[in-house]
């Protein structure tokens, strides 16, 4: 393949790569956002998606239904440990900063060790809902890849519209504001902070279903969604959900490109250089409109 | 005042003389151990100085550990020098490299000093899988005996092991007891409770955070390049997110801003984590747990909680 086509193709491959960084970076600056915590378990979140989406797919065993099923479920039972975790621990010490990200460690070695329990070691692929490849001039392209990304277009919109448009965001965007103007007119803060997290969660969790037929279905697969998200949003500018999404795409994109045509630990190298050059340059990130 | 001077340097030197002692009761495993677990704890004090006395939260402290563990093992390996110079070099390497890092990531405050701290450690994780010529990646290189030997002193020889390591440890303690009491660590304590304040007193806030950060990547680094002289080897895992993560838990756990806290924390951690290995394949949920218990029940640790609760001299 000459170099025109090979560069069409590592962009298409970064772009839907940057998709599901999207969604998963946004899940975690949405926490951020508004709970002012950092989740160091988000990765494990997209992890869960990813193998619940194996045990979905083996259970049913039509690759098309298996998919949609776990679309469904699979953010459901995450979010639902989301909602238990927020209670029974982040809840507890009233989410202070240092303790969050301590007990977030933690939880990142116990999901992971369940998985390893339940799961097992092995790394473990999907087959795609969909099969059938888009044919350009020079190469095929995997139809599923390009869904893949309509999907997380959509529900990228349906967030925005979520949190700009409805009641329901409205109170989010209370929150975040003030916290505790938002409790003395009545909002209940500490509902909205479990919603956002289960939301968050949720995020990574679709996330994680969107890319098993892709990549494959393994315990320590949270990491680099994690270290990717935190680029992002460090980049963007913490709490920007704006900044996250067009830093998902350039970092997402450009990952894609140096992976493609060197190597993907350089990318993350470069990644980590950029944000470097952010910090001395931008400390408030590069994207960030408004500081709180 | 003085009465706790007093208790509190004799509680330390009771400590490093039992330590001492341990070598001729001990039996050779844990002889072996607890030479390991000192190199640890000197590691986890350098990050107790950050995390206990300055409040500045590191996730990517085994970024120092390495490279003062590379810089002594590559010297070593690939120019032959003695291993003496080579422990200067790996602590040196670190201090520098502490210092940049400090330069950049300071610009940050709270969360973003996490996160920050923890993607430079993971690019030079990959920095050093992709330099696999020169590192040889997870494998790691091996270092000759040969080339791990001081005059007459094989670093080989568990007897000299342990004492070198039972040295650097009481020069980290020492070091850390020193600063804490000095007018800096004073400044440390109180950019932890209020960096607001302080910088309205006068301090330059920026320059002390960087001087805590210099000392804590010098003590990592000089326990890094120990660990690689000592033990003859020099691999990638030494620089993965999990070892930023044990300084963090052995910290909390023994206590942060206490001196002794990283050694009882490293030493219980070690333990426990050996022992459960032996019962189940699942040491994860053993430090998982141990995480979110501290945080939920114990957040000041063993010594914190003790010096709250009954020996208030405690440093």
């Amino acid at each position: 393949m000459s170099l025109g086509p090979h560069l069409l193709l590592a962009l298409m491959e970064g772009t839907v790569a940057a998709f599901v960084l999207a969604l998963t970076a946004l899940g975690l600056a949405l926490v951020f956002g508004v709970m002012r915590i950092v989740n160091v378990a988000h990765g494990e979140f997209f992890m869960l998606g990813a193998v619940l989406a194996w045990a979905f797919a083996h259970l049913v065993g039509n690759p098309a239904l298996g998919f949609l099923v776990a679309m469904i479920a699979s953010p459901i039972i995450v979010g639902a440990a989301a909602l238990a975790i927020d209670r029974l621990i982040l809840r507890r010490f009233n989410y202070q900063p240092e303790a969050t990200i301590v007990a977030t460690i933690g939880l990142l070695y116990i999901i992971q060790q369940l998985v390893l329990i339940f799961y097992g070691p092995d790394a473990r692929s999907v087959e795609a809902p969909i099969n059938f490849r888009i044919q350009l001039p020079w190469f095929g392209y995997s139809g599923y890849k390009v869904i893949v990304a309509g999907i997380a277009a959509l529900l990228l919109l349906a967030t925005w519209y979520g949190i700009a448009r409805t009641k329901l965001g409205l109170v989010m965007r209370a929150t975040q504001f003030d916290s505790e103007t938002a409790q003395a007119f009545g909002i209940p803060v500490d509902r909205v902070y479990a919603a956002v997290f289960a939301l968050g969660a949720m995020l990574a969790a679709i996330a994680g279903v969107l890319i098993v037929p892709i990549k494959q279905a393994y315990y320590l697969m949270g990491l680099d969604p994690l270290l990717l998200s935190f680029i992002v949003v460090i980049i963007g500018g913490l709490g920007s959900l704006r900044g996250a999404i067009i830093a998902a795409f350039v970092i997402g994109i450009s990952d894609g490109v140096i992976s493609v045509f060197f190597s993907p630990n350089l990318s993350k190298i470069l990644a980590t250089l950029l944000v470097a050059l952010v910090l001395i340059f931008r400390p408030e990130g590069l994207f960030a409109g408004r500081t709180r | 005042m003085q009465g706790s001077q007093h208790r509190a340097l004799a509680l330390h030197g009771g400590v490093l003389a039992i330590l001492f002692l341990l070598q001729f009761v001990l039996p050779p495993y844990h002889h072996t151990n607890f030479t390991s677990i000192m190199v640890l704890a000197t590691y986890g004090i350098g990050y107790n100085i950050l995390i206990g006395y300055t409040g500045l939260l590191s996730l990517g402290h085994a970024m120092f550990f390495a490279a003062g563990l590379y810089a002594a093992g590559l010297t070593v390996h690939y120019f032959g020098i003695d291993p003496v110079s080579a422990f200067v070099c790996g602590a040196v390497a670190a201090l520098v490299f502490a210092t940049a890092v400090g330069l950049v990531a300071l610009r940050t405050t709270g969360v973003s000093f996490m996160i920050v701290t923890m993607m430079f450690s993971q690019a030079c994780f990959l920095l050093i899988l992709y330099f696999n010529d020169v590192t040889r990646g997870d494998e790691g290189i091996v270092l000759s005996e040969a080339a791990r030997q001081i005059g007459p002193l094989s670093l080989t020889n568990p007897t000299v092991r342990y004492n070198l390591a039972l040295a650097l440890f009481a020069g980290a303690l020492a070091l850390c007891f020193v600063l804490i009491r000095s007018r800096v660590g004073r400044v440390l304590v109180a950019i932890r409770e209020n960096e607001e304040r302080v910088k309205m007193l006068g301090y330059h806030t920026f320059r002390y955070k960087l001087l805590a950060l210099a000392l804590s990547g010098l003590l990592a680094g000089a326990a890094g390049a120990a660990y690689a002289l000592m033990f003859g080897y020099v691999g990638a895992t030494f620089a993965s997110i999990e070892y930023s993560i044990y300084a963090l838990l052995w910290v909390l756990l023994g206590g942060s801003g206490t001196i002794l806290g990283p050694i009882v924390g490293a030493l219980l951690m070690f333990y426990l984590v050996e022992w459960t290995s032996e019962v189940t394949e699942s040491y994860r949920i053993v430090v998982g747990a141990a995480l979110v218990l501290l945080t939920l029940f114990f957040p000041r640790g063993i010594l914190g909680t003790l010096r709250e609760k009954r020996l208030r001299w405690l440093p």
